[in-house]
């Protein structure tokens, strides 16, 4: 049914422009259609093209307007901040650009729209003009350039410190496990050879014979206390995965035979992330969207959906098969006294293997 | 040399070959002939790519309903009409690979690089017709399969298209990395070799067969984006196909090199050592000069048209050839941008930031060339000009998120969001395609005797240019928001659930700029047929390739080849008595030749 609506509306549009270019061919009278654009087009398609530029400061407004408040909220992660300044600089940039090159483009268009005995300027080339216009976008783009490059080795400098928190991530089709390295601060050696061990209790295949392994803690559900820098170790056990960490600006892929990096201070716990204003009005309008959706699905005669409460999530952004959409993990970061009862509470690959 | 060439094809010449249908339509080596079979097969695929498109575009507004249009389509892959997770993949893996290989870089460049070379350098045809066929006939081959993978039991490709390992090497991690795979990796060996074939037959014959009097620096715009775009590809495609033998191997002969260490549906996998960022490496060695393989034809077609349309030399002449020269050196050594969260070295990211954000240069020296092109001009507002124009205005609006892209800091949470989705369809993707629209309108007199329909043209440029800022320009808000890409549903997050609006909206823009495509297939094919005859020079422009008579015949010319006395851009040249003066024309009694 809504196939047939869809056909027909699509077979409407293409009878309706079908019909306005009719009546563009009549509007045009007895002249011979000669298909290259006369004075008469020239003028109407300046118009449009004016109009165009409208239409595109227009559709910028509205997205603004409309969707300003999809955007991510503010950065719970330290290094966070240098990654929202350095965005906000390059899109204030941007905009400059793209508002006085469009102007410029679309103005042109309209206003050298062409007319019959009018001859254009034979002007072909311009030293200084050229000059300048290179040599615009080399500052620019330097000063970009030495900005990223200083954030970029900032946030990528991973030193190995004592304080630090060691925290493996390790994915699989199509879910999350976090691996703490215990009370000793190592990570025990592991390996998917040893995935069968123990009757599949071994979940990221630690390897029982290395001592460092044996307080390691696998969890489904990451844990990170405030304030502390955690240092992530990704493995994938089967094809390339991505875990990305949109709130704290983090993302790394996981690639199977390898381990790779990604380090970060979380500086704001999930209930301090929850009071803000932004999140506030954003869990409001996601409940009241759920809402809407709740009541038709309890006229069909289903359960309706829980109310939405936010938390940090971790995604799979590389695209890793069928339920690529659903491989997720929430995170909880929490004040280290919290995170320390957490921790308690969960048992060591020792005693899992026991 | 060239006057050699052109002797010995004038003796040729005069006595005529018996052409029988199979010689003259399927198994030509006419570059007119082949440049239209170019141009149909790849407008063949681009509807199949498009439609794909559409479909999941329908899942994506509309997560997890049933369509009629699925079942009918999709078949045991959509029960009920609910189209199925792998298959969504499959439609947006294909849906790349058509579009960006078979019709933006096969359709666009193989059409357009077939016509207008041996035409515009003043050429009987390219330097190896028979290679020129194979050439074809290998990428009518390599489509073939690519449309037969798509009724393989499991499905077809469905790993993205970038196919990376492991994802499309192990059937286990997916159904689409079985059969699908290995015809999508043969379609694509084979499109490697017709694309190889076809860019050293161009080189060649810009080389080797230009006409008197057309030195490299009296060459159109158009002819230079050829020529650079065929070397990038005999340099950068080899690559790929090195990748994809690789990958071969791995699927098929047990080897390792982008394999190691999986455990997969219960059993470790023998691989022992490879490594999947060697073939991200391998891919995007390709990958991202790809890019400009499709981009610098669509900007050199439009160069072309819009100083013809505009009656105005295009400005900055040496600074255009100077920046195709640039954007395709530093088009192969920007790949590592693609990979900044790959695990490979940080310092390789730096190095990749640097020589990403410097190709800002020779494209922003592009843009302000063609606006200032525009300044004081005579537009005639063509629907080839409309294109041409909307082409700067997508090529700036999605180059600029490039910035954001190419810095490795910013990279880390924007990357493989739908803010990219956005960026590469306005800046390569819509751009290329209204290069692709620009280059029909424009040459379909030379093509087909005949014009297009210029109010159905009209309508089709303005639908589609309000369509497609309407799907891509709220597309980046979505990707702002942390929406990945290659995401069936986004239900299964519940803070995504704001974005559902805009994906309704994106989806209702992307039903219309597919709608609009209609007008054009309908005025492409009804102007072929019944179109107002052509004259021999409707745009009054100063190219070569219209001084050659409207019916073709092979060796394009009657007679000498026309000899070379200027460059192709004195339009409006003050005194003279028209506002064009084509090439072939001497220069008069002290009139300057005014190279710039």
């Amino acid at each position: 049914m809504t196939s047939a609506l869809f056909f027909i509306v699509l077979l409407l549009i293409a009878v309706s422009i079908w019909q306005i270019t009719k009546i563009f061919e009549l509007s045009q009278g007895k002249k011979v259609p000669t298909q290259i654009a006369d004075d008469n087009d020239n003028d109407w398609n300046g118009k449009l093209m004016m109009a165009f530029l409208f239409f595109i400061y227009g559709i910028t407004i509205f997205s603004f307007w409309a969707y300003g408040d999809v955007l991510l909220p503010v950065a719970a992660s330290e290094h966070g901040s240098d990654y929202d300044s350095l965005m906000v600089i390059s899109f204030v940039i941007i905009f400059i650009v793209q508002t006085i090159t469009q102007a410029l483009l679309h103005y042109f268009s309209y206003k050298y729209r062409g007319e019959k005995g009018k001859k254009a300027l034979f002007y072909a080339d311009n030293n200084t003009l050229e000059a300048i216009w290179t040599i615009i976008p080399v500052i620019t783009l330097a000063g970009l350039i030495l900005y990223g490059l200083y954030t970029w080795t900032a946030i990528m400098n991973i030193e190995e410190n004592e304080d630090a928190l060691v925290v493996e991530l390790y994915a699989q089709q199509f879910n999350w496990k976090a691996r703490y390295a215990g009370s000793d601060g190592v990570l025990g050696d592991a390996n998917v050879r040893f995935l069968q061990d123990f009757d599949g209790k071994n979940l990221v295949g630690i390897d029982a014979t290395d001592p460092n392994g044996l307080d390691d803690v696998v969890v489904q559900e990451l844990h990170l206390p405030v304030g502390r820098e955690v240092i992530f170790k990704m493995r994938s056990q089967d094809v390339l995965h991505s875990a990305y960490m949109p709130h704290f600006r983090a993302q790394m892929n996981c690639v199977p035979g390898m381990i790779t990096e990604f380090a970060f201070t979380p500086n704001m716990t999930t209930e301090q992330m929850r009071q803000t204003p932004d999140m506030v009005a954003k869990v409001k309008k996601i409940n009241k969207i759920r809402a809407e959706n709740s009541k038709e699905l309890i006229a069909k005669g289903e359960e309706p959906l829980e109310p939405y409460i936010f938390d940090y999530l971790l995604l799979c952004n590389k695209i890793c098969g069928a339920s690529h959409y659903n491989m997720q993990m929430k995170i909880v970061v929490e004040s280290p006294e919290d995170y320390e009862k957490w921790m308690k509470n969960q048992q060591t690959f020792a005693q899992v293997i026991q | 040399m060239s006057t050699v060439a052109a002797h010995a094809h004038e003796e040729d010449h005069g006595h005529h070959h018996k052409e029988t249908f199979i010689t003259k339509y399927i198994f030509s080596q006419d570059h007119k002939m082949i440049a239209k079979q170019y141009l149909i097969t790849g407008l063949f695929m681009g509807i199949i790519g498009i439609a794909m498109s559409l479909l999941f575009r329908l899942q994506l507004a509309w997560p997890e309903q049933p369509f009629g249009i699925f079942e009918v389509l999709l078949g045991k892959w959509a029960p009920d009409g609910v189209m199925d997770p792998n298959v969504y993949l499959a439609l947006v893996t294909i849906h790349g690979t058509i579009m960006v290989f078979f019709v933006l870089t096969a359709g666009l460049s193989g059409t357009f690089s077939n016509l207008l070379i041996p035409l515009q350098i003043g050429a009987r045809d390219m330097a190896s017709g028979l290679l020129n066929m194979i050439s074809f006939w290998l990428f009518f081959l390599s489509s073939a399969i690519m449309v037969m993978s798509l009724f393989v039991e499991a499905g077809p490709a469905a790993a993205g298209w970038t196919i990376y390992p492991p994802l499309s090497a192990i059937p286990q991690a997916q159904p689409g990395s079985g059969l699908g795979m290995t015809l999508w990796l043969v379609s694509m060996a084979i499109f490697i070799a017709s694309s190889l074939l076809g860019s050293l037959n161009y080189i060649v014959t810009v080389l080797n067969l230009r006409t008197k009097g057309m030195t490299m620096t009296r060459l159109p715009l158009t002819i230079w984006a050829f020529f650079v775009t065929a070397i990038i590809g005999v340099v950068s495609f080899p690559v790929l196909l090195s990748a994809a033998l690789l990958l071969i191997m791995d699927r098929s002969f047990g080897t390792s090199f982008f394999l190691s260490d999986i455990f997969i549906q219960g059993e470790v996998l023998h691989y022992q050592g490879g490594s999947p960022v060697l073939y991200e490496h391998l891919f995007w060695f390709l990958g991202h000069p790809e890019v400009y393989i499709v981009l610098l034809p669509a900007l050199g077609i439009t160069s072309e048209i819009i100083a013809t349309n505009a009656r105005k030399p295009i400005f900055g002449y040496r600074a255009m050839v100077a920046s195709i020269l640039a954007i395709a050196f530093l088009s192969t050594i920007v790949w590592g941008h693609h990979m900044f969260i790959s695990g490979m070295n940080p310092f390789l990211g730096s190095v990749f930031t640097f020589t990403t954000l410097l190709i800002a240069i020779p494209s922003a020296v592009k843009a302000f060339n063609y606006i200032t092109t525009l300044w004081k001009g005579n537009l005639q507002l063509n629907p080839a000009m409309l294109f041409s124009i909307g082409l700067v205005s997508t090529f700036i609006t999605g180059g600029l998120t490039g910035i954001i892209l190419g810095d490795s800091t910013l990279d880390i949470n924007v990357h493989d969001t739908y803010f990219v989705v956005a960026h590469f369809h306005l800046v390569m993707g819509i751009s290329a395609l209204y290069g692709l629209f620009a280059g029909v309108y424009h040459w379909f007199p030379k093509m087909f005797g005949r014009m297009m329909n210029k109010n159905l043209g009209y309508v089709h440029f303005w639908v589609t240019a309000i369509a497609a800022y309407g799907v891509f320009f709220p597309m980046h808000f979505i990707g702002m928001a942390g929406l990945p890409r290659r995401y069936y549903t986004n239900t299964a997050f519940p803070y995504f659930d704001d974005l559902a609006d805009i994906n309704v909206l994106i989806t209702v823009f992307a039903l219309i700029a597919g709608a609009a495509q209609i007008v054009f297939l309908y005025n492409f094919i009804h102007s072929m047929f019944y179109g107002r005859k052509a004259e021999q020079n409707p745009w009054r422009s100063n190219t070569l390739e219209w001084t050659a008579p409207v019916e073709h015949m092979h060796g394009n010319w009657p007679g000498e080849i026309p000899h070379v006395y200027r460059w192709a851009y004195d339009y409006s040249k003050p005194g003279q008595a028209e506002d064009f003066v084509p090439q072939n024309v001497p220069l008069q009694e002290g009139e300057e030749e005014l190279q710039h």
